[in-house]
């Protein structure tokens, strides 16, 4: 395990895989602030050289560690600590959808967008992250699994409340499904 | 009137009455509460904050607020601070007034989030490339954070340069009763019409670089930045002291840590031991003076230099006292802080 600075992981994913057998697997765990802001570059090169790693994203849609401000995947109107009012798009920009945009490179080999708010939900997740591991065993190239996550803490929700949030607010913005799958595209 | 203020909002409420109008910033512990509290009370007052992508666009941000004319911030904790140093070398090399706060934790690397004075090279060595040094201010409470605060934006459009206001997250964390100064008029603000690159019509192109390819040219403006930092040295050096006139012991300490030293005197005092304190309120210019002062003293038998680092600020000291006396040093680091009780035992038992 190596720990990246805040939002550098697939820079740092990139030069192990050029190091270490190409039989070892090889993954970056990261946050949506992490992911999509401060690593916006290092994400977006790793997948334009579509390196032969696999990329778990998880989007809580907020800066959970640092307590709760703004990310970039913060939903319109959706509360933080540095958009009191609610994300105004006029004032605090838009949100991205990391998955459809990652899905126009040429890149990146598998995207696909999961959730964890119920059991199904979590098997189908648990079987996306396989194929990603099972795609990048066979050196098919760069996964990219994003899983539309809770945060109840800076939600100021319980579990259960911010499970419903993730299934009825999140997972509507952030639709889930395949965005990318060279596999398919083979057949 | 005193209210009870939390160091870290009342360094932005300091910012907004000293007409500073625009901040840019990303998220970092333990210094949130300032972007959390600019990000709605900037535009109350007419201004804008913008939560950038990242802490290397936010100084770029405050270049760009900076250089069209603008009163502007940005505040970050340690590691974010290493990522402006390449926006404030160029800050410096375009001669641009801008404040940055840091509110140190611990380190290298990630660290820790606890209260740490490790980035005291980094702050008062320039910390970029090239030569220049901010200039660098170190409060110790509350009320003084929100003065050197509401002077800072003077102090820098004076001088046209960056200036840093460095505290840890104990100060930024705590409260205290502190009083903010009245509003700027902000009509009363220095005029910046003949450099700032605001959008003139008068057909005179005011630049904003620091791209000097000629040797020449770029030794005659080091050597002019460094003319400017000699009149600032003169001018706005900065420096506190405490019991010092008849002092044997003499700490040098800067910030929160400075507190801790003052406690641990007057418990030396009480015990018997004449012991005093130097506080560099300014640690870029340096109190070199003060310090050599200091030494050159019958009384003075030796100095503590105390910090939250494994040993930055005690070199400036060493330089200052020049081998007349004797430099110790007491730190503690990563996180850890010592307590007055700590020094005074290292005081008595040498450890
Ligand atoms: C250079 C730098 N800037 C800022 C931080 C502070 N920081 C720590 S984690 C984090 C982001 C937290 O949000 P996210 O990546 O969405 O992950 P979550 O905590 O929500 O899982 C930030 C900004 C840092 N560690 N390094």
């Amino acid at each position: 395990m190596l720990e990246a600075a805040h939002g550098r992981a697939p820079a740092v994913a990139s030069a192990i895989r050029r190091v270490v057998n190409p039989e070892n697997m090889i993954f970056t765990y990261q946050g949506d602030g992490d992911l999509a802001s401060i690593g916006m570059a290092e994400t977006v090169h790793a997948c334009m050289r579509g390196e032969n790693i696999t990329i778990i994203f998880i989007n809580n849609g907020i800066y959970g560690m640092t307590g709760g401000q703004m990310a970039p995947t913060t939903m319109p109107g959706e509360k933080a600590t540095t958009c009191v009012y609610g994300r105004d798009p006029k004032v605090n920009g838009n949100p991205v959808r990391m998955a459809e945009m990652l899905a126009t490179l040429t890149g990146p080999a598998y995207i696909e967008r999961v959730s964890v708010y119920d059991v199904p939900h979590v098997n189908k997740a648990k079987a996306a992250i396989k194929k990603a591991f099972q795609m990048q065993m066979e050196k098919k190239g760069l996964s990219f699994i994003e899983v539309v996550a809770n945060c109840p803490t800076n939600y100021h929700m319980t579990a259960l409340e911010s499970m419903k949030f993730v299934k009825e607010k999140a997972c509507e913005f952030y639709p889930l499904g395949v965005f990318k799958d060279i596999t398919k595209e083979e057949k | 009137m005193k209210k009870l203020w939390k160091g870290n909002e009342a360094i932005a409420e300091a910012a907004v009455a000293a007409g500073c109008r625009y901040f840019f910033g990303y998220p970092i512990t333990p210094q949130n509460e300032i972007p959390e509290y600019l990000s709605w009370r900037l535009p109350e007052v007419g201004g804008a904050f913008i939560q950038a992508e990242s802490e290397v666009s936010a100084i770029n941000m405050v270049y760009g607020a900076a250089g069209a004319g603008a009163r502007c911030m940005t505040s970050s904790s340690s590691p974010g601070i290493s990522l402006k140093q390449e926006g404030m070398s160029y800050i410096a090399g375009a001669e641009l007034p801008c404040v940055i706060v840091n509110i140190m934790r611990s380190g290298p690397g990630l660290g820790g989030i606890q209260p740490a004075q490790g980035d005291y090279f980094q702050a008062t060595k320039g910390g970029g490339h090239g030569d220049y040094h901010p200039i660098v201010y170190a409060p110790s409470s509350i009320q003084e954070f929100v003065d050197i605060t509401y002077s800072a934006f003077d102090v820098a459009d004076k001088y046209r340069t960056p200036v840093m206001i460095i505290g840890d997250g104990m100060l930024g964390q705590m409260m205290e009763p502190a009083e903010i100064p009245p509003m700027r008029d902000l009509s009363t603000l220095p005029d910046k019409n003949d450099w700032a690159a605001c959008g003139h019509s008068d057909g005179v192109p005011r630049i904003i670089n620091s791209l000097r390819i000629e040797p020449e040219e770029n030794e005659a403006f080091n050597i002019r930045l460094f003319k400017k930092y000699e009149e600032i040295t003169k001018n706005e050096t900065k420096c506190d002291d405490y019991m010092l006139d008849d002092a044997e012991i003499v700490f040098v300490a800067y910030g929160s840590v400075a507190r801790i030293c003052k406690a641990a005197v007057v418990e030396l005092r009480a015990q018997g031991i004449k012991a005093g304190l130097i506080r560099p309120i300014t640690l870029y210019p340096y109190p070199t003076n003060n310090i050599a002062e200091a030494a050159k003293k019958d009384c003075v038998k030796k100095f503590i230099t105390v910090e939250l680092s494994m040993g930055q600020m005690v070199e400036d000291v060493r330089l200052s006292v020049n081998g007349l006396k004797p430099v110790e040093f007491y730190g503690r680091s990563g996180g850890s802080v010592m307590m007055p009780g700590d020094l005074v035992k290292y005081v008595k038992e040498g450890k």
